[in-house]
């Protein structure tokens, strides 16, 4: 039966190694500095590049980080703070609804709040992102706030100082590390959110022009190109395109992973 | 001895609180306070934008089989969501079927039979599964996994088990079964985690009884096994609740056709990948627009029903066993 | 006549040497005691005699144990030597905190380690449960309540049952690890009895802190520090005419 267990393994593995082998394979004869900075051509048309959608990424992942953060560590603070709360319970059930909820379901609600007034943007997209951020980040910065012993608070108190100062400058510096690595999956997790851009930035071909317009993003751009018929033209764009996605990721993970390597040494 | 029962009464805070407590604390709690906004909001809005459709349509919304926005011949368009409800539901139960037993021989793996370094690096790799985007899933399901099913897979299927009308039917790949075996994938890492989880946590004491009544190394996990069951069903709906929503990979590979299926090698379409399909080109008529907000409403539903119950259940099961090493 | 044998033990978790040299003889049908400052290494010592180590990464293990004709560690006497599940059958284990499984009724804790041998047959489950519920003194006390958690018992009441339950798979040997150390006086003066009783049919071996204890129920004492053993005798020499300096410090109290 162990073995079974085992084999069990090697078989969820099978996937990830195959996905990745083919990424790093199929993407990598398309990574050069012109792929990487140029503009997007027509589907069909050989040559140019993913420029316009690393920077639509990038953008977009910003602004829903100035969306995402601030809320989700504050509320994430306020939980592990103050557990005997009466909305700590049915807020920390909620965010894990919301953390669950279908990402083209936020999408929709995305369009209606914003795009149905002001158009396709970038502002929505980010905005849609970042609400996706706010139940992650939130339940990762109350579990890092719970964790931190009650001893260092008690000695902060014992000496004289409030409540909330304690919090501000002992409780969640020394949380820190726990909260950075919420941030950080999370954003990993959004980087390659498709459904939602997809009813809100519309996607483009074009480098920025403004906040309120349509934008590239990498994981639009794959999907856009996987759809086209022009195959041995536009495949090899969506692989580099998920390359450069994957690398994105990849690195955000293994950063994680090695800041939390203590949490296993016993 | 008495179930030790969990503090309800709010201790009192003896600390007088300054001013800047209240402050802070207020503060705090209203950013807090914004999830029931979202949440509410999500649900209102939603709602209030299909309320056209709803008028129109009502409950035969649910199980209609027709989409049509425009029909030939001028008449009125028509909107159900029966062929891809169910192409939801049952990409998602092929998926948690596929995944079960996986992710719980993982989870078991992982909790039980490795040693600790090890079982970092490998428990990394299989949360690596859930950080590949979605739309590289898909990417990968059209350009390796369906060429395999397509050739090697569904046609042995076909060879057993072709005389089951579900397993009739071209097998070209883009079909319902490809989705949910794309879909397993996917949840396999959210199942397997909470599921590991569970199991580290019962305590060594419990492990150390049955291996001194005689047990072997997998017998010993009986007892793990036990003790983590509720707590593994509430992972595999919540694992459930994942596969209900997730659009991009599935819309790439699943055949976008709108059809109540025969066979599980028949194209399908499903709820979220109806509304990534269409909903950009939803400009007239205006019930349109309606039916597809409609759709993400019954969608929304759908993932808020089964993750409160998933939730529900992982919360008893840590309540159920809190009491136990207390003695 | 000697029901386990153990020769030149030692023991290592990791670097650290844990057990040094030793040599002891465990009594048939008697009572032994092992007592000893805290860390001396006690509980390894039992938990070498049913394997139960062997779940401890870098744990390494050098000697001879063997009981009767079966090797348990060791072979150079020729004996048999079987696999470590089979050594537990036979050597069974009551742990210092109770360990009930909480998710299994009092009568499927009690039949468990019957169940792993395959036993099916109802009624020798059902017979089992009473004859090993009464042998443990708990019988009366929770025979209407069978189907109730075992986590549900008060501590002294949850102790019993992981007697009974080790004593239906009917060892040769019954290893204690400190069992009253948890448990409040009355509690631990019925497990004293009953360990008195225990012993016209079985082995026993209990790890205490205990002195008074140990003076109480055992027949034999063996004392021990710093991972050796300095003592061991019948308990009356022991605790009346210690031989050794050591000994008699520690039994008088000038060390803990």
């Amino acid at each position: 039966m162990i073995t079974i267990c085992f084999l069990a393994l090697f078989i969820a593995l099978i996937p990830l190694i195959s996905i990745l082998i083919e990424v790093i394979i199929n993407g990598i004869s398309q990574l050069n500095f012109n792929f990487l900075t140029q503009e997007i051509y027509p589907l069909g048309l050989a040559g140019g590049g993913i420029g316009p959608a690393i920077q639509g990424t990038l953008i977009v992942i910003a602004i829903a980080s100035l969306i995402g953060i601030p809320i989700g560590v504050f509320s994430g603070i306020f939980l592990g703070e103050y557990p005997y709360s009466k909305i700590t319970f049915a807020a920390g059930f909620l965010n894990d609804i919301l953390s669950n909820m279908p990402s083209i379901v936020i999408g929709i609600f995305t369009w209606i709040l914003i795009v149905s007034i002001t158009g396709w943007s970038v502002f929505a997209g980010g905005f849609a992102l970042g609400l996706m951020m706010i139940p992650l980040i939130t339940r990762a910065t109350e579990e890092s706030i719970k964790i931190v012993p009650s001893n260092l608070r008690e000695a902060a108190l014992a000496l004289g100082i409030a409540q909330w100062k304690t919090t501000l400058t002992i409780t969640v510096p020394t949380a820190k590390k726990g909260i950075t690595t919420g941030i950080l999956l999370a954003i990993s997790r959004i980087a390659g959110e498709t459904a939602p851009l997809l009813l809100t930035i519309l996607g483009s071909r074009f480098f920025f022009t403004s906040f309120f317009e349509p934008t590239a993003a990498l994981p639009l751009t794959i999907f856009n190109s996987s759809q086209s018929p022009f195959r041995d033209i536009d495949w090899p764009k969506a692989w580099g395109a998920s390359l450069v996605l994957i690398l994105i990721v990849l690195v955000l993970n293994i950063i994680v992973r090695l800041l939390t390597r203590e949490k296993f040494k016993r | 001895m008495s179930k030790t029962s969990r503090a309800k009464k709010k201790p009192k805070s003896i600390n007088i609180k300054s001013t800047g407590d209240s402050i802070f604390k207020s503060f705090l709690g209203i950013i807090t306070f914004l999830i029931f906004i979202i949440l509410g909001l999500l649900i209102l809005i939603l709602t209030l934008n299909s309320s056209l459709s709803i008028e129109t349509y009502g409950f035969s919304f649910l199980w209609g089989t027709e989409w049509n926005p425009t029909p030939a011949g001028g008449g009125a368009p028509i909107f159900g969501v029966l062929p891809p409800l169910l192409g939801t539901l049952t990409s998602s139960l092929i998926a948690i079927l596929i995944s079960f037993p996986i992710s719980i021989g993982i989870a078991l793996a992982l909790s039980e039979f490795t040693k600790k370094k090890i079982n970092f690096w490998l428990s990394f790799l299989v949360e690596l599964l859930a950080a590949i985007p979605s739309v590289i899933y898909g990417l990968w399901g059209i350009f390796t996994l369906i060429p395999i099913l397509s050739q090697y897979v569904y046609p042995a299927i076909q060879d057993v088990l072709g005389f089951i009308p579900l397993f009739q039917g071209a097998t070209h790949g883009y079909n319902i079964l490809t989705g949910g075996i794309t879909l397993a994938i996917m949840i396999i890492p959210t199942i397997t985690a909470i599921s590991r989880d569970i199991f580290a946590a019962v305590p060594d004491s419990q492990r150390e009884a049955i291996i001194a009544l005689g047990a072997t190394k997998w017998e010993s996990t009986k007892i793990v096994r036990k003790y983590g069951r509720s707590g593994v069903i509430g992972a595999v709906i919540l694992g459930l609740g994942r596969a209900v929503g997730e659009t991009m990979a599935v819309t790439m590979v699943i055949g976008n056709s709108f059809h109540l299926f025969d066979s599980l090698f028949d194209p399908s379409y499903t709820l979220a990948s109806l509304i990534a399909n269409e909903f950009t080109e939803a400009s007239s008529p205006e019930v349109y627009l309606s039916a597809l907000i409609e759709v993400g409403l019954v969608l929304l539903i759908l993932a808020l029903v089964v993750n409160v119950i998933a939730r529900l259940i992982i919360r008893y099961t840590k309540r159920k066993f809190r009491g136990v090493e207390t003695f | 006549m000697i029901k386990i044998k153990i020769e030149n033990l030692n023991v290592w978790f990791g670097t650290k040497h844990v057990l040094n040299d030793i040599n002891l003889n465990i009594i048939k049908n008697q009572v032994t005691a092992i007592i000893g400052p805290s860390g001396c290494g006690k509980t390894t010592l039992i938990r070498s005699i049913n394997k139960m180590h062997e779940i401890i990464p870098n744990a390494r293990v050098a000697g001879n144990i063997s009981m009767e004709n079966l090797n348990i560690y060791g072979n150079n006497n020729g004996y048999k030597t079987v696999d470590s599940v089979l050594i537990r059958r036979k050597v069974g284990m009551v742990f210092q905190k109770p360990n009930p499984f909480p998710t299994m009724s009092i009568f499927d804790n009690v039949i468990a380690g019957l169940k792993l041998r395959g036993v099916r047959s109802r009624k020798r489950l059902e017979e089992s449960v009473e004859k090993y519920l009464k042998m443990a003194h708990l019988w009366d006390e929770v025979k209407e309540d069978l189907d109730k958690s075992g986590a549900s018992l008060s501590g002294g009441q949850q102790q019993r049952l992981c007697i009974a339950r080790a004593l239906a798979v009917e060892p040769e040997v019954i290893l204690m690890d400190e069992p009253c150390s948890a448990l409040d006086p009355i509690a631990t003066g019925k497990i004293e009895n009953l360990i008195y009783e225990l012993k016209r049919d079985y082995t026993v071996v209990i790890v205490t802190h205990n002195m008074q204890q140990a003076a109480r129920i055992s027949d034999y004492t063996c004392f021990m520090y710093l991972g050796e053993l300095i003592e061991f005798g019948e308990t009356t020499q022991i605790f009346e005419n210690p031989h050794k300096v050591l000994t008699e410090n520690y039994i008088t109290g000038r060390f803990g």
